[in-house]
């Protein structure tokens, strides 16, 4: 699809460093801390020294050693291997319960910022309706009705999430849509479809992709939170809320129990947060011309 | 790639720079062309019963261009010039009145002629810094041209992109930039490119250099001026500028509020303006002598809001000739086969 | 001679010295891959009463000398030296807070581009004309008033009574510019700073705003500089003309030499450029190539690049301004081998 003949992959690999080169110290280390939260992810059973639920009752109980780098919980499970594994849960769920809405809630913002008209009208209608919902509450009623677990976490997310991204993406393409660029594609014969989609879409979708930083944050919290209530993930099954939970009833003999992990939630999401800043500051610096 | 229209129109060769051409049927037809624009009405005027005037942009244009022929069109604020222009390309749906291009009637094409009109009419923006897409690299921005009409196959679209950066004037290793790093004339440059890469037999040209530093203006007027010799464009060239106009038009047509005011040849226009706002226009602008100016401001008066236009001639607020006759419409006087002016005063 | 030291001898010959001496402004702003030298050791008077117009085009660094003298500019990331910067004896760059703020809006104001923004759009336009008013004179709300209207009314506002409450939205560019006008004149300044004020504004009301400015400055015999990449605006103005280019002055003269008798190779390039409605060519010459990367200058002249005269010697060293006629100087060594352009600039 390019114009430019096919780059050979060194050069491809050297621009990719040049890139992450002039990344700002926020991005990289953001994207650093990241990257190792993923990493231990997606190889702990390479990394877990130990199988998340077995349950040794001889070592319940103990202080972060070596043996046992994050302790040990009451029934003798070693934490830090509930903790990479949890990594697993964490992340997948932030994923998903960000970047599907975040898919449909940009396409039907650009949609309706392109067309105006009825459609926008009815669109922003509907957004109202579902912004209006009390996020939690509605989350605990359709998990009580339904009964507590992921897929059903994921329903309620998905019903209202998309409304954020919705109006971001509507409103910049509002702006864009005036802009020249836009009459040239429309001059230049491409049907409408395309021009929303490939004209518009990549220009309209920075803040989205900034907010997804912070709404991935707060989906993770929002899971770990419902797990702590007994609404979320259920044991024996490791995810980060789940242990901070389990552990508050052990607080004082056990800090570590619940410590740690909510330390590890604490440190995903700065991470997430610096990814964030750095994104929008590239984004930004990007976007805006140099005169 | 089917060339039917338009195509016969701009195959008769024009006549010389004095002559007027002779044309049978004129590539581009602007039929009393009006368009309006509704003013948005708050909860608060639709509770009270408001209506709210539209926004007259033309109000009444009729204007033919003639194969390979470049007219000129000239106007302040609110005259409904850029309107004018957009409207040629089919942007907006008119109010009343036609635009006819090749004898056709541009509201009733269907996806194939449209098409087709796509790739004869094309446009050149005035903004270089909104006429880009910011993420589009340069090459890939004309290379999509190409393939969507499927102007060459597709081998030869690389080295057709490379033709038309160069024919523009630029390096064809620019195919790899994006517009963020590109100044304000190369800018121009790539959105002429994209425009011609269609092969387009007239272009609309709004303001393409009011936005460049005046030592970038005149590189992109000879630019345009060598470009449309070469490929025997026929031109609508939009301009607030009257020095920019006249190196660039055989005709040139004066808008004031959404009506044309004068038109004539370059020469009648500006040797022998017969409108009093064209006179006013012409004595405005800045003399390029070291000569301090002494003299009060030619017309007096604010550009009246195309939402309240003035009743009978539009200009009679400003004008300094008006008197009780101006508030009766004025008649279009034909002060000679090429020049026409709309005011009560006008003589040959 | 250098142009400093004959600008002096001329103050004291004719005993009116400079109401603002500009000596070696300088003034950087860092950048990602250079320091852009937006003004690079400008130096210039302006006199009593004069108006001086500063011509360039976009990165010539005009419009960023009159916010670098009122001391506007933000800093960081600007940084902003000069050797002085002395209006009416005083120097404003040692000038402390205070002192500055009492200076402007009263001996020195500024107009500037976009009427439109240079207005708060949630003010209306009587309480932001008496503002000056009551701030630097101490008036009362009503006689601040009141004076507005007659403020307005010098600028020719139609019935001012009846609009001074108006919104900012609710006038044209035009109306608003003569509004910022008023504003400007209403603390009596003795210097005013124009910054390309009739850009944004059509032909004929470019033309009224002019009229207007020149009227005014009759009137009170304030000193006017007006920046514009205009030529035309700038050659039906003002008296003397500094032309920049890069962040320096390229050439400084009267109106007359400039336009007749240009000495410098863009002065002369910019003029031939120009497109005019009363002259028809077949082809405009332009400069060729681009203005310069301001962040990757070289050594010599800024201009050297683009310049038919430029020499190896040009390249090597910065080139000063030099006399070239009287009170006309220009930075090229070559001022003898540019082509004259007669009267009128005749092509």
């Amino acid at each position: 699809m390019t114009a430019a003949a096919a780059t050979p992959r060194s050069s491809r690999l050297t621009a990719l460093g040049a890139e992450i080169g002039s990344w700002s110290p926020t991005l990289k280390a953001g994207a650093m801390i990241m990257g190792l939260i993923l990493l231990s992810a997606i190889f702990a059973p390479l990394i877990a020294p130990y199988d998340p639920y077995y349950q040794d009752f001889a070592s319940a109980l103990q202080p972060p050693s070596l043996a046992h780098l994050f302790g040990t919980d009451n029934l003798g499970r070693d934490i830090f291997s509930r903790v990479i594994y949890g990594a697993r849960i964490d992340l997948q769920i932030g994923a998903i319960a960000t970047y599907v809405p975040m898919t449909y809630g940009v396409l039907l913002g650009a949609y309706s910022g392109f067309i105006g008209g009825r459609f926008d009208t009815l669109v922003m209608r509907v957004l109202d309706v579902a912004m209006a919902f009390p996020f939690l509450v509605l989350i605990i009623v359709i998990l009580a009705i339904l009964g507590p677990g992921v897929q059903n976490i994921y329903i309620s997310v998905f019903l209202v999430a998309w409304t954020m991204y919705a109006r971001l993406a509507r409103a910049e393409m509002m702006v864009e849509r005036t802009k020249d660029y836009i009459t040239a594609a429309c001059v230049l014969g491409f049907p409408t479809n395309r021009i929303i989609l490939r004209h518009g879409l990549p220009n309209v979708i920075n803040s989205s992709i900034v907010f997804s930083m912070s709404d991935f944050v707060l989906n993770i919290l929002l899971v770990s939170g419902l797990s702590f209530l007994g609404l979320g993930i259920q044991p024996p099954v490791p995810e980060w809320g789940a242990m901070v939970s389990e552990g508050k009833d052990f607080i004082l003999q056990a800090w570590w129990i619940c410590t740690l992990p909510g330390f590890v939630i604490v440190l995903t999401g700065t991470a997430l947060s610096l990814i964030g800043d750095g994104v929008a500051q590239r984004l930004g610096e990007r976007h805006h011309t140099i005169v | 790639m089917n060339r039917s229209l338009g195509a016969d129109v701009a195959d008769r060769t024009a006549g010389s720079d004095t002559e007027p051409r002779r044309i049978d049927r004129p590539l581009l037809a602007i039929e009393d062309l009006r368009v309006e624009f509704s003013t948005p009405r708050s909860l608060t005027d639709v509770v009270l019963g408001r209506r709210m005037q539209p926004v007259r942009a033309v109000d009444g244009v009729s204007l033919t261009i003639a194969a390979r022929e470049t007219v000129g069109l000239v106007g302040e604020s609110g005259s409904g010039k850029t309107t004018v222009g957009h409207a040629v390309l089919g942007l907006y749906r008119p109010k009343s009145g036609r635009i006819l291009y090749a004898g056709e009637d541009i509201a009733r094409f269907n996806a194939e002629t449209r098409r087709d009109f796509r790739r004869n009419v094309q446009m050149v923006f005035q903004d270089p810094y909104s006429s880009l897409n910011p993420r589009l690299a340069v090459g890939r921005a004309i290379a999509e041209v190409l393939r969507f009409h499927a102007i060459v196959p597709d081998q030869e679209i690389n080295g057709e992109v490379r033709r038309l950066l160069t024919m523009v004037g630029l390096s064809p290793s620019m195919a790899a930039r994006r517009p963020r790093g590109l100044s304000g004339g190369q800018r121009q440059r790539v959105g002429l490119a994209r425009a011609l890469a269609l092969r387009p037999t007239f272009t609309v040209l709004d303001e393409p250099v009011a936005a460049l530093d005046v030592s970038i203006q005149a590189q992109i007027l000879n630019l345009l001026k060598d470009l449309r010799d070469r490929l025997g464009l026929t031109m609508l060239f939009i301009a607030h500028e009257l020095g920019v106009v006249r190196h660039m038009s055989d005709r040139i047509a004066v808008m004031y509020l959404g009506q044309i005011m004068e038109i004539g040849t370059t020469d009648e226009i500006f040797g022998a303006p017969r409108h009093p706002y064209t006179q006013g226009l012409l004595k405005a602008v800045p003399r390029l002598q070291a000569v301090k100016r002494h003299r009060a401001a030619v017309l007096q008066g604010d550009i009246p809001s195309p939402i309240d236009i003035p009743s009978g001639c539009r200009f009679r607020t400003r004008c300094p000739m008006a008197e009780l006759r101006c508030s009766e419409t004025p008649p279009e006087k034909q002060l000679s086969p090429t020049h026409m002016a709309r005011c009560h005063f006008a003589m040959p | 001679m250098t142009l400093t030291t004959a600008e002096m001898k001329e103050s004291k010959a004719t005993g009116r010295s400079p109401l603002l001496a500009v000596r070696d402004l300088v003034v950087q702003f860092p950048g990602r891959r250079g320091t852009v030298v937006a003004n690079d050791r400008v130096s210039l008077d302006i006199r009593p009463g004069e108006t001086l117009g500063i011509v360039g085009e976009s990165g010539s660094g005009k419009s960023v000398f009159c916010r670098a003298v009122l001391r506007i500019l933000p800093s960081p990331p600007a940084m902003v030296e000069a050797a002085g910067v002395l209006f009416e004896g005083r120097d404003l760059m040692r000038l402390d807070r205070a002192s500055m703020r009492k200076l402007r809006g009263q001996a020195i104001s500024m107009i500037f581009q976009n009427p439109m923004s240079s207005l708060n759009p949630v003010w209306p336009i009587g309480d932001q004309v008496s503002e000056p008013l009551r701030l630097h004179k101490q008036m009362s709300r009503a006689d601040a008033r009141a004076m507005a209207v007659q403020l307005l009314r010098r600028v020719g506002i139609p019935a001012p009574e009846r609009r001074v409450n108006d919104y900012p939205f609710q006038w044209s560019g035009g109306m608003l510019q003569r509004a910022a006008i008023a504003m400007a004149i209403a603390g009596d300044p003795r210097l005013m700073l124009a910054d390309e004020p009739t850009t944004a504004l059509d032909v004929t009301i470019q033309d009224q705003i002019l009229a207007l400015l020149l009227e005014l400055q009759q009137e009170s015999g304030m000193a006017l500089v007006l920046v514009s990449h205009d030529m035309g605006v700038i050659a039906e103005t003002c008296d003397r003309i500094a032309v920049m280019y890069a962040g320096r002055i390229v050439e400084l003269g009267s109106a007359a030499q400039i336009f007749n008798v240009p000495a410098h190779p863009y002065t002369h390039g910019l003029l031939r450029s120009i497109a005019r409605p009363d002259a028809r060519k077949a082809r405009l010459s332009s400069i060729p190539g681009q203005p310069p990367d301001m962040a990757v200058l070289g050594p010599g002249c800024a201009f050297a690049e683009r310049c038919a005269l430029a020499s190896e010697e040009c390249r090597a060293t910065r080139i000063e301004l030099r006399m070239v006629g009287p009170a006309h100087a220009a930075a090229c060594l070559y001022p003898e081998r540019v082509p004259g352009l007669g009267e009128g600039a005749r092509a």
